[in-house]
């Protein structure tokens, strides 16, 4: 009996594991083929001219010199603007806020918003940041566009990477007689920064291939140059995809330049996680 | 004996809520001397040092009657500034709790929350506090490394350097040896008989050998009260309440 009951539980444990294996497979296989399928179409037209050229003759020549400097720039002004507010609005939830009603809206409306379809935010863009304060359709309108879609990732990877700090570091800082913003800023903040870094990350990612949010709000068919202030339009990756894919009528010519951009953008993507994966490792590697 | 005393508490009862966790705790801690707060968990030993520096403030529902005096002067007095009281009333916890940063960075946060910047003090406090938590000879070559790279009983000994470091005159132990091995725990317990030269030390311990190696006086807390204390030797030789003597041979607990 314990012998049947046995074989049948090992049986089971190895269907569980085939079954996981290939799931796994086939998500790694999905990923891999995508990649293939980006390298093989777009491999041709990189080079280091794809990557310092703008693009010409109606874009069926050149680089994207411009969408890619416009794509960084973007993602600059977004993080510069929702990451110093995303982690202390994290903070004041966590820290400060007594579970009340207004607290419970306030995180209810911060996770809402993560669920806003990202059109949406580029509307919102369009009628607070280009229209109502008049920055125009520009790097401006179009980074703050954007850095409001990053926003409650941020604020929700900051708020988890607060709570997981381990009380026995608060009650250290605060039996020495610090004040509650020494704790944070001094014990709090250090020990949540490799976390809050990763959820920085996440929100690079998110932001940097969206394409909704800034058509309206700042992002160009075509600009001659990089912009030079934050009131000039941009070029941006992923409206320049979307613009060769869409706009041109030299297919032939255009389909390699837009498969090498989106292999751009995805080596722009995971150029930054890249690095900041380094870079919380290193901070790991000092503290322990 | 002629001490003086540092702590006292009058008719002071402690609530979380409705929950009274501690009822009617008259006591005086001494100077400079080692004071163990004893009995059975959830008896309201460790609450009642928490207490002592307010610590007990961040319980949401926390709520405390009556008087605790520190030097004459009500701690729970409107005008009481915790965090001058925090800086005289030190505390070393269950868990060894370094920061996750250099042994250096650790001893020397206190001194800098209360605006110590210049290098060289903060060197010599550091290396002060480290000698004075027995552990200098062991980490000072390596004060720029990982706090948490030291071993458990390092780190609690760490603890005290860095509670010290901001000269209290009382320091509150929460069971400093629970998470420790004997040796270590050994350590912490003749540190802490050097301590009282400087320190007042209350130290909360489950464990009743330690309270009569280390102790001058005992506290046996049952339910919420204190059941009886006085000097060590009388508590554990002849105590005069039933349930201490229960408690001490064992019976329960």
């Amino acid at each position: 009996m314990a012998g049947l009951n046995l074989s049948r539980r090992l049986f089971r444990n190895g269907c569980a594991t085939i079954l996981l294996y290939l799931l796994m497979a086939s998500v790694a296989l999905l990923l891999a083929g995508i990649t293939a399928f980006l390298i093989r179409n777009g491999w041709s037209v990189l080079s280091w001219e794809f990557l310092t050229q703008p693009p010409r003759d109606a874009m069926t020549r050149g680089g994207i010199y411009t969408p890619l400097i416009g794509s960084i720039q973007l993602i600059a002004v977004a993080m510069a603007f929702a990451f110093p507010v995303g982690v202390l609005t994290a903070v004041y939830l966590v820290e400060w806020a007594r579970d009340g009603l207004f607290t419970r809206t306030l995180r209810l409306a911060v996770r809402s918003l993560a669920g806003v379809p990202s059109v949406v935010f580029g509307l919102f863009g369009l009628s607070f940041f280009v229209i109502t304060l008049g920055f125009g359709a520009s790097l401006l309108s179009a980074g703050l566009t954007l850095g409001c879609l990053a926003l409650p990732v941020i604020v929700g990877a900051s708020e988890a990477a607060l709570t997981a700090v381990p009380k026995d570091y608060r009650d250290a800082s605060y039996a020495m007689g610090a004040t509650k913003w020494q704790t944070i800023y001094k014990v709090i903040l250090p020990a949540a920064f490799p976390s809050i870094l990763t959820g920085a990350i996440l929100a690079v990612g998110r932001v940097a291939g969206e394409t909704a949010p800034i058509i309206f709000t700042g992002a160009a068919f075509f600009t001659p140059r990089i912009a030079q202030s934050l009131l000039e339009p941009v070029m941006a990756l992923p409206y320049h995809i979307l613009v060769l894919a869409t706009a041109g009528t030299a297919i032939d010519k255009t389909r390699p330049i837009q498969y090498g951009t989106i292999l751009v953008l995805l080596a722009l993507v995971l150029g930054v996680t890249f690095a900041g994966v380094l870079y919380r490792a290193r901070l790991r590697l000092k503290k322990q | 004996m002629g001490k003086t005393i540092k702590f006292q508490t009058s008719a002071m009862n402690l609530w979380y809520d409705r929950f009274q966790a501690l009822k009617a705790i008259d006591i005086t801690i001494s100077e400079r001397a080692v004071t163990a707060f004893i009995g059975p968990s959830g008896c309201g030993k460790s609450s009642f040092l928490r207490c002592l520096n307010r610590m007990n403030d961040f319980v949401p529902g926390a709520r405390v009657e009556g008087e605790v005096f520190l030097d004459g002067r009500n701690i729970y007095d409107s005008d009481q500034d915790v965090i001058t009281l925090r800086r005289r009333v030190g505390m070393v916890f269950q868990r060894p709790n370094p920061f996750p940063a250099s042994i250096w960075d650790n001893v020397a946060y206190g001194p800098r929350l209360h605006g110590v910047r210049n290098r060289r003090e903060l060197d010599e406090i550091v290396e002060k506090s480290l000698r004075g938590a027995a552990i200098w000879d062991e980490v000072k070559d390596k004060l720029r490394t990982p706090a948490l790279a030291l071993s458990g009983g390092q780190q609690q000994r760490l603890c005290i350097a860095r509670a010290i470091a901001v000269e209290p005159e009382v320091l509150l132990m929460d069971e400093p040896t629970s998470a420790l091995d004997p040796m270590a725990t050994a350590r912490i317990e003749e540190l802490v008989r050097t301590l009282k030269e400087r320190f007042t030390v209350a130290i909360v311990t489950h464990n009743m050998q330690q309270a009569a190696r280390i102790s001058d006086e005992t506290a046996f807390f049952l339910d919420g009260e204190i059941i009886e204390s006085g000097p060590t030797h009388l508590i554990f030789t002849s105590p005069r309440d039933g349930r201490t003597e229960d408690y001490i041979t064992g019976r329960f607990g």
